[in-house]
């Protein structure tokens, strides 16, 4: 007979990878996330807005850069509001921010693997696991290059490749195609549906077909709230010929944000 | 307990003989794995057409070895060590650091009369590399690095003591050619620099730094250039008392280690 834990008790699954209940998160003095609620399971999520519809602020607090102002967040079943331990959150966590600053003399490899040191894995995992992230988004041929030496689309993979280099079950990208051609941003939607089999990817992009190809489900936000959430299909059955747009998920989508304008307005 | 297979049982394995039902093929394969001898008895078992198939593997295999990229180098441990305990934006600081020192040591040599410059800016030495250390607009990569779990205390640390192991070595270089005790000047380095970590918990570590220097300065600096005098607190009897400073204050840092989980709250 043995006494068990509450460690041992606790569920080690948690329906929602992202649970926000009335989020709010300050950009500066301005609230740009202002009552947020959101659950995102398992799969590719895009999250989409006009400008200043307060993504990259959301973005921001959901991989615990910047604390949540008010309202309940939770990532992994963990809480993170508050004076919360994220360290086992941070270890599962995946970030491509919006501008990601870096040590212009890394090389890929270096920088691939500084990465994955701090994500606290275990050593002896660190050189394979490098090289597959690298394999991954097709840097393959230039491991061995410093970052300065790199053109802005091949900056953006060796980004996304320090995001996915610790398989983290809660991904999250920040206009991750900005940069890329469109070869290669065929190649990221592959590798979208592939990280989305098993972990929580959240994609903020301005590029709304992105989104109708390679997405389970769109969330749309505008002015710090949720405006909308289906599928891209969904999407775009929103707009008719009237709408704004050259294909049918753009057309949904300028229809979705004139009718919450309009709401909005009264 | 594995029980060896028998020769005739491996002899109808290499064969592929149908006889062999699917258990007992697994049993010999799981068995396989693990036995080297048996291995090495399957080995001369095997039929001509097993061999033709093994040798095709072996060519093609060689073939696309001999295509692929060359399997990277490990990379060498010195550079990684460096690249995780050393950031290149806190060259610049240690290098305005050391040429201060300097100065101080030239400007004393020089100019008879004045009270050791180095004994007196020995405190602050370390306190502009803490500051840049693990700031957001000092580190490129402040907001991926941010997310991490090492992020925070354990980072500070570590670019602390990459900064300790420079200015250390500088201040005890310095500080030879001017025959002043060792320990009046490294103890009030290190107690300054456990009392930045502690103060920026609250504050933030630059915040931290900026203050205790123009403390330093204006309460100690200042007047002992004025009287041209060394003040008492780095007189050769308080440095049992520098000592006590070091040990409580780096105690209370680490005590403080939550402080620093998510530093935006201080920027």
């Amino acid at each position: 007979m043995r006494a068990v834990s509450a460690v041992e008790t606790t569920a080690t699954t948690h329906p929602w990878a992202i649970h926000a209940e009335g989020l709010q998160v300050r950009a500066g003095r301005h609230l740009a996330v202002n009552g947020l609620d959101l659950a995102l399971g398992t799969g590719v999520h895009g999250l989409l807005g006009p400008n200043g519809a307060g993504k990259t602020t959301l973005m921001r607090a959901l991989a615990t850069v910047v604390a949540p102002a008010g309202g309940r967040l939770a990532l992994l079943g963990h809480p993170v509001d508050g004076r919360a331990e994220l360290r086992p959150v941070r270890r599962d966590l995946g970030y491509l921010p919006q501008h990601f600053g870096y040590y212009p003399r890394f090389t890929v490899r270096e920088f691939v693997g500084y990465m994955a040191w701090l994500k606290e894995m275990p050593t002896s995992a660190l050189p394979e696991a490098v090289q597959r992230a690298i394999d991954r988004v097709g840097l393959t041929a230039r491991a061995d290059a410093r970052l300065k030496t790199l053109s802005g689309g091949m900056l953006r993979r060796a980004g996304i490749a320090q995001a996915i280099v610790n398989d983290p079950r809660l991904l999250l990208l920040d206009e991750p195609t900005v940069g890329l051609d469109p070869e290669q941003r065929l190649d990221f939607r592959e590798l979208l549906r592939d990280l989305g089999t098993d972990s929580c990817v959240l994609v903020s992009t301005h590029l709304v077909e992105d989104v109708a190809a390679a997405c389970t489900d769109v969330v749309l936000v505008n002015e710090g709230r949720l405006v909308w959430r289906g599928t891209p299909e969904v999407l775009a059955a929103q707009g008719d010929a009237s709408h704004a747009g050259d294909s049918p998920a753009e057309r949904g989508y300028s229809a979705l944000l004139r009718q919450h304008r309009a709401e909005a307005a009264r | 307990m594995t029980t060896h297979p028998s020769l005739t049982q491996i002899d109808r394995y290499a064969a592929g003989d149908p006889a062999l039902d699917e258990p007992g093929v697994w049993a010999i394969e799981v068995h396989l794995e693990d036995c080297a001898d048996c291995r090495a008895r399957l080995a001369g078992s095997t039929t001509v057409a097993s061999r033709a198939v093994i040798d095709q593997v072996a060519l093609v295999l060689d073939r696309e070895i001999a295509t692929a990229p060359a399997p990277a180098r490990r990379g060498r441990s010195w550079s990684v060590l460096r690249h995780r305990w050393f950031v290149g934006t806190l060259l610049p600081w240690l290098a305005m650091t050391g040429t201060v020192l300097v100065c101080a040591a030239l400007l004393g040599a020089l100019w008879v009369g004045l009270p050791s410059l180095v004994l007196l800016i020995a405190p602050l030495a370390p306190l502009p590399g803490v500051a840049v250390a693990w700031h957001r607009r000092a580190d490129p990569a402040w907001e991926l690095i941010a997310t991490t779990p090492a992020a925070g205390l354990t980072m500070l640390l570590r670019r602390t003591a990459a900064v300790l192991a420079f200015v250390i070595p500088a201040l005890a270089v310095v500080g030879a050619g001017t025959g002043l005790s060792l320990a009046l000047m490294l103890l009030p380095c290190l107690a300054f620099t456990a009392a930045t970590l502690l103060l920026g918990t609250l504050v933030g570590v630059r915040r931290a730094a900026i203050g205790l220097i123009a403390v330093w300065t204006l309460a100690v600096i200042a007047p002992s250039v004025i009287a041209a005098r060394l003040p008492v607190v780095l007189s050769a009897q308080s440095a049992r008392s520098w000592a006590l400073a070091t040990v409580l204050l780096t105690i209370m840092a680490l005590l403080r280690v939550n402080g620093f989980r998510r530093l935006s709250h201080h920027e």
